[in-house]
């Protein structure tokens, strides 16, 4: 027995909405592969549960002239074998593919993983690189916010009372112009949790694997009290050829991370990860975006 | 309390429960022994059942959920007195040990095979990377997971009992 004290289980969105502004406290609970542990545990904060599971209103993915739009309550297994998310944003796949194990991806959602306001929210880093954007529904409305600046603290984000996130919207990888890699270090290949996340975008100023980083997306989890973009190394390897700026990137980080010591591990072997996992993610996307403007070069010349 | 009807090992059932239990409990209380608590917070797989035909963690997973869906347990792959091939490949593999994760390592191999034939794969270019990734939500303390990998491999390399039916029943 799960310990909540009310339960509702609202048929559509508007009325999931009117019962979570008609109570401040209620929480919204989609896959409950977080809040049902919590709850298991006796967390006081989760006794009152607005059951949005499987509500029809946050299913499915489409894509509207180059922008993937993801209900919120997509299962990361079905991002997984999504043929649409995978040609999309292949980063988002990439990550998907670290969450916990099966059985979990098989019940846990995007919109979940996001709201919980987890520093190791392994979607947040690919999100933060592709500059999502968050549709949100309240007894106010609708709006349509970046992901990033969502994330306030750990566990804590700015979702406002009764609102509930609809979908994640974002613009094709192509359209952005970006080679991608995304990668988990963590002790266990599966079922645990990030050390470190990082995720990186680049496009380069010509073809070549050598050329000029015109861009640079850097973002990490677990690096900060909330999963973070890096504006100084972004800013750090603007212009400079790519061996420079992997270097200048690496010298920069320590101003945009602040990585914690716990039992998982010290705060200097954070940093250490981080500066290694920069290193190789912002190489492997730039190989990707390399291989993939020579596939398109190709495809125009055919 | 809450009313719902569901399919339990191809029974239909129509249950009155608390919302606060979990399909775990639901399943249980119906005397689906089987079905065990491990860890309690998704990260062992000895719970594993599959809801139309997903893999999911029942300690994980409100008993409301489970409302006009199909449940599968082990208790429900032996038919008419014969292990399934998979519990036949657990067997012939030396599989299982202790016993108490088998159920669900089962449930997740059974949904595993039955989405590899549903994707078209050839068991061939199945690695044993891609069974073990597919079964890492499942822990064991005795074999080493090499006779599991072995058991898994022995299953996909069966031959698909739904084809054969259609091919017995072809003019």
């Amino acid at each position: 027995m799960y310990a909540f004290e009310s339960y509702h289980r609202p048929q559509s969105l508007t009325d999931a909405v009117a019962l979570l502004a008609a109570n401040p406290f209620a929480r919204p609970m989609a896959g409950g592969t977080d809040i049902l542990v919590r709850l298991r545990e006796g967390h006081k904060d989760y006794a009152d549960i607005v059951d949005i599971h499987g509500l029809p209103e946050l299913e499915g993915m489409s894509a509207d002239r180059g922008e993937l739009r993801i209900g919120s309550g997509t299962t990361f297994a079905a991002l997984m074998t999504s043929s649409l998310a995978t040609r999309l944003a292949p980063m988002l796949i990439e990550a998907a593919g670290w969450v916990a194990g099966p059985q979990i991806r098989n019940t846990a959602t995007i919109g979940g993983n996001i709201c919980n306001g987890s520093a190791c929210a392994d979607s947040a880093a690919p999100l933060l690189v592709l500059n999502a954007h968050l549709d949100l529904i309240g007894p106010e409305g609708q709006r349509l916010i970046p992901l990033r600046g969502f994330h306030l603290g750990p566990g804590r984000v700015e979702r406002r009372p009764g609102e509930i996130l609809r979908s994640v919207r974002i613009k094709s990888e192509q359209d952005q112009g970006l080679g991608t890699a995304y990668v988990k270090y963590s002790m266990r290949q599966a079922m645990d949790i990030a050390t470190i996340g990082c995720g990186a975008g680049v496009r380069l100023r010509d073809d070549q694997s050598n050329g000029i980083v015109d861009e640079l997306r850097l973002a990490f989890t677990v690096a900060a009290p909330t999963p973070v973009r890096c504006p100084t190394a972004e800013a750090a390897a603007r212009g400079l050829p790519l061996s420079q700026a992997v270097k200048a990137v690496a010298e920069a980080l320590d101003q945009d991370v602040s990585p914690r010591t716990s039992w998982r591990a010290a705060g200097d072997f954070r940093m250490h990860i981080i500066r290694t996992l920069a290193e190789r993610m912002i190489r492997t996307a730039a190989k990707r975006f390399a291989s993939s403007a020579a596939n398109h070069q190709e495809a125009r010349t055919c | 309390m809450l009313t719902l009807s569901c399919t339990i090992n191809d029974r239909p059932h129509e249950l009155t429960i608390d919302p606060r239990s979990s399909l775990l409990d639901l399943l249980r209380n119906q005397g689906l022994t089987s079905v065990k608590q491990g860890c309690g917070v998704g990260e062992c797989g000895a719970c594993t059942v599959l809801v139309d035909d997903t893999a999911v963690n029942a300690c994980l997973y409100l008993a409301a959920w489970v409302h006009g869906k199909r449940i599968r347990t082990v208790e429900g792959e032996v038919r008419d007195g014969c292990l399934s091939p998979v519990q036949q490949a657990y067997v012939d593999a030396g599989a299982v040990q202790c016993g108490f994760c088998t159920p669900g390592l089962i449930m997740t191999t059974t949904a595993f095979v039955q989405s590899c034939r549903e994707q078209g794969r050839d068991p061939e270019d199945i690695t044993p990377e891609d069974i073990r990734r597919a079964h890492a939500g499942n822990l064991c303390r005795c074999t080493g997971y090499e006779t599991i990998v072995q058991a898994v491999r022995q299953a996909l390399e069966q031959p698909d009992p739904s084809k054969m039916d259609t091919e017995s029943t072809a003019p």
